[in-house]
């Protein structure tokens, strides 16, 4: 009982500092995925008048007068541009349109009727059905439009689920092409790492131990200073482009960087060493009688290295493998810096949408997307490395 | 076959070079007498050297950085070995758990651990403060403690500390002669990795450093949005002399901790 109580008090601190200032903060994120506060905040009492109303039903007229006096209070205490830009994520345009209508009824002349009337000679949207469905699906607490957002799904009018307008499409595309860099590091750091941890096991123990350190220097250098050599390298009037025009290779520099080509060759360059370094300590334990005997018993250099060597390396591919993945799912840096404008992962994205847009609901769903993913592969990795697996060298 | 031993060799070589080449190639810049950030080099000069070494900007984002770091660094060792003590030879359920809670900063992307802490301290007023950016390093840095020392832990004969009981040693004096000079080593290489994991961060300086905490790598990382002068080719030399004396120590470091437990 002692020790369980001094075990407690020796993990309190750490357990609490995480809890507080990362399991809670995370969960606090993940939340505003279905969280809907902007509009219920700003537009509470249209809300309380379209309660039972349901689209297609004629709207209720005391809805306009309710829209009008929020549209006033809400521009006052600050919450109307939040809830303008909400509800512009689902009908284009309502945003000016929101706050012009808000200055247009607060300078209105005593007495004037706020009805359907008045809002639809401002603009027809703010006296239609549809805009009141929208907000009445956006009165919180909860909604599933950004989760559907993500999928490039959206609910129509009537509440059925259909494909989100053409030019909102974007986010499959994204996940897709975030996959596809990813998987495109993951395959060039298999291409590369597995020769030369197959080198690291073939010669003398000094040798390898100085070409480990030739692994590791980069892995300690920071990342800027890699990225910024890439940079040297790789620009038009780099170093690679320079030296192949003067061999009379090419006449033309290369486009290699700021495009999905210098994202490939400095991610892969950041995350090969994950790669060899597992790799390697799954191919030394492979003993090289078995190779051997594999030989003695007739079998050529390719059937051995196929059915002996790559079936008894398999789990430290897999397991770096799946680590270099996991780690270029959510790499914000490098993309940001050498990637092409149109080209950018699911980081990016979630760190625009935080600080740029301020659509935090977009940026709150890709993350928990890219947290799925990335928890739901690490847990394979653990499982297929019986719990060996570590991010760290 | 050996055309192909040939062939294997160069791709290894050519790998090794790839590895390497980035870094090597912005030292000479640094030296450079132009302005451009190409090659060939037009002459010697330490300009650049001195801008960065007598210039406010850069001065500034060393100190920054160097005092987060420190502070990160302290405020995980602390923490991580305490907790790596509550946690060792534990077998409930409970503390596997607890033990996911402690490295779960390390499976999580940055970027997501950067967002939500900016959307949770701002209010609080942490973002663009000194105190923000210690715990936001923290938290990304604690599981680079706990791991290290929670393995040498495990690896300490049980019979250790008994001895010393049965000597008359107390609980505390047993600690401080027998259990903490055999996991020193491993908390120092924490301690190392800890600093290096705030010293190299940028995504969450990029959320939660103000103008007055702008470290390093976020100094460079704004550099690098535009186009680059060989000053930034200084720092980069100065990072890579830094980062190799600190990948010096580690060696050492590991290599003292491998002795020991033979």
């Amino acid at each position: 009982m002692q020790k369980v109580r001094h075990r407690l008090l020796l993990l309190a601190p750490l357990a609490a500092f995480l809890l507080v200032f990362f399991a809670g903060p995370m969960a606090g994120l993940l939340s505003k995925s279905v969280r809907e506060v902007e509009v219920p905040r700003a537009l509470p009492r249209t809300i309380e008048a379209l309660e039972g109303w349901h689209y297609g039903a004629p709207l209720p007229p005391a809805v306009f007068t309710e829209f009008a006096s929020d549209l006033v209070i809400a521009r006052e205490n600050g919450t109307l541009a939040h809830a303008a830009r909400r509800l512009n994520y689902e009908i284009p345009g309502l945003r000016t349109t929101i706050m012009r209508a808000s200055k247009k009824v607060g300078a209105a002349p005593e007495g004037t009727r706020f009805d359907s009337a008045f809002f639809a000679e401002l603009d027809p949207n703010l006296a239609s059905p549809e805009f009141f469905a929208v907000v009445q699906r956006a009165r919180g607490p909860v909604s599933g439009f950004y989760l559907l957002s993500a999928l490039d799904l959206q609910r129509g009018f009537n509440g059925d689920i259909g494909w989100a307008p053409e030019e909102y499409r974007i986010y499959i595309d994204v996940l897709f092409r975030t996959l596809l860099i990813s998987g495109s590091v993951t395959l060039g750091c298999i291409l590369l790492g597995f020769p030369l941890a197959h080198l690291l096991t073939s010669v003398s123990e000094k040798t390898a131990d100085w070409l480990i350190v030739l692994v590791l220097l980069p892995f300690w250098t920071s990342l800027l200073v890699r990225t910024a050599g890439w940079v040297v390298l790789l620009q038009r009037e780099g170093l690679i482009n320079k030296t192949l025009i003067d061999l009379g290779f090419l006449a033309e520099p290369l486009d290699l960087i700021y495009n999905r080509t210098g994202v490939l060759i400095s991610m892969t360059h950041v995350l090969l060493p994950f790669m060899i370094l597992p790799l390697y300590g799954v191919l030394k334990g492979i003993p090289p009688l078995y190779m051997k005997a594999a030989a003695s018993l007739g079998a050529g250099p390719i059937t051995r290295f196929f059915w002996v060597y790559l079936p008894l390396a398999a789990p430290g591919l897999v397991a770096g493998g799946l680590m270099v993945f996991i780690q270029a799912l959510g790499y914000y840096i490098t993309p940001a810096l050498v990637g092409g404008a149109s080209d950018q992962m699911l980081s990016f994205f979630v760190a625009n949408y935080t600080t740029d847009t301020g659509n935090w609901g977009m940026a709150a769903t890709l993350g928990l997307i890219m947290l799925i993913l990335t928890l739901v592969l690490y847990a394979i990795a653990q499982r297929l490395s019986g719990g060996r697996t570590q991010l760290a060298g | 076959m050996s055309l192909w031993k040939l062939l294997y060799w160069t791709f290894c070589a050519a790998i090794l070079v790839y590895l390497i080449a980035p870094i090597l190639v912005v030292i000479p810049l640094s030296f450079s007498s132009g302005n451009l950030v190409s090659y060939p080099l037009p002459g010697f000069s330490l300009q650049w050297y001195e801008e960065v070494l007598f210039g406010d900007k850069w001065i500034k984002a060393i100190a920054n950085s160097l005092f987060v770091g420190v502070l990160a660094t302290v405020l995980s060792v602390a923490l991580g070995t305490l907790s790596a003590l509550g946690l060792a030879r534990s077998q409930s359920g409970w503390a596997g758990a607890i033990k996911m809670l402690f490295i779960a900063p390390m499976i999580v992307p940055v970027i997501l651990i950067a967002v939500s802490s900016y959307f949770f301290m701002a209010p609080l007023g942490l973002t663009n403060s000194y105190l923000g950016l210690v715990l936001g390093h923290t938290i990304i840095a604690v599981p680079f403690v706990v791991l290290p020392v929670l393995t040498a832990l495990e690896l300490l004969d049980p019979n250790l500390s008994r001895a010393a009981a049965a000597c008359g040693a107390t609980p505390r004096f047993a600690f401080l002669s027998v259990t903490l000079p055999i996991i020193m080593p491993a908390m120092a290489s924490g301690a190392l990795f800890a600093f290096a994991t705030s010293f190299d961060d940028v995504v969450v300086a990029l959320f939660l450093a103000g103008p007055d905490q702008r470290t390093l790598p976020k100094e460079l990382f704004t550099a690098m949005r535009s186009p680059m002068t060989p000053a930034y080719t200084a720092v980069a030399t100065l990072m890579i002399l830094f980062s190799t004396s600190l990948f010096i120590l580690m060696q050492r470091l590991q290599r003292r901790a491998r002795a020991q437990q033979k």
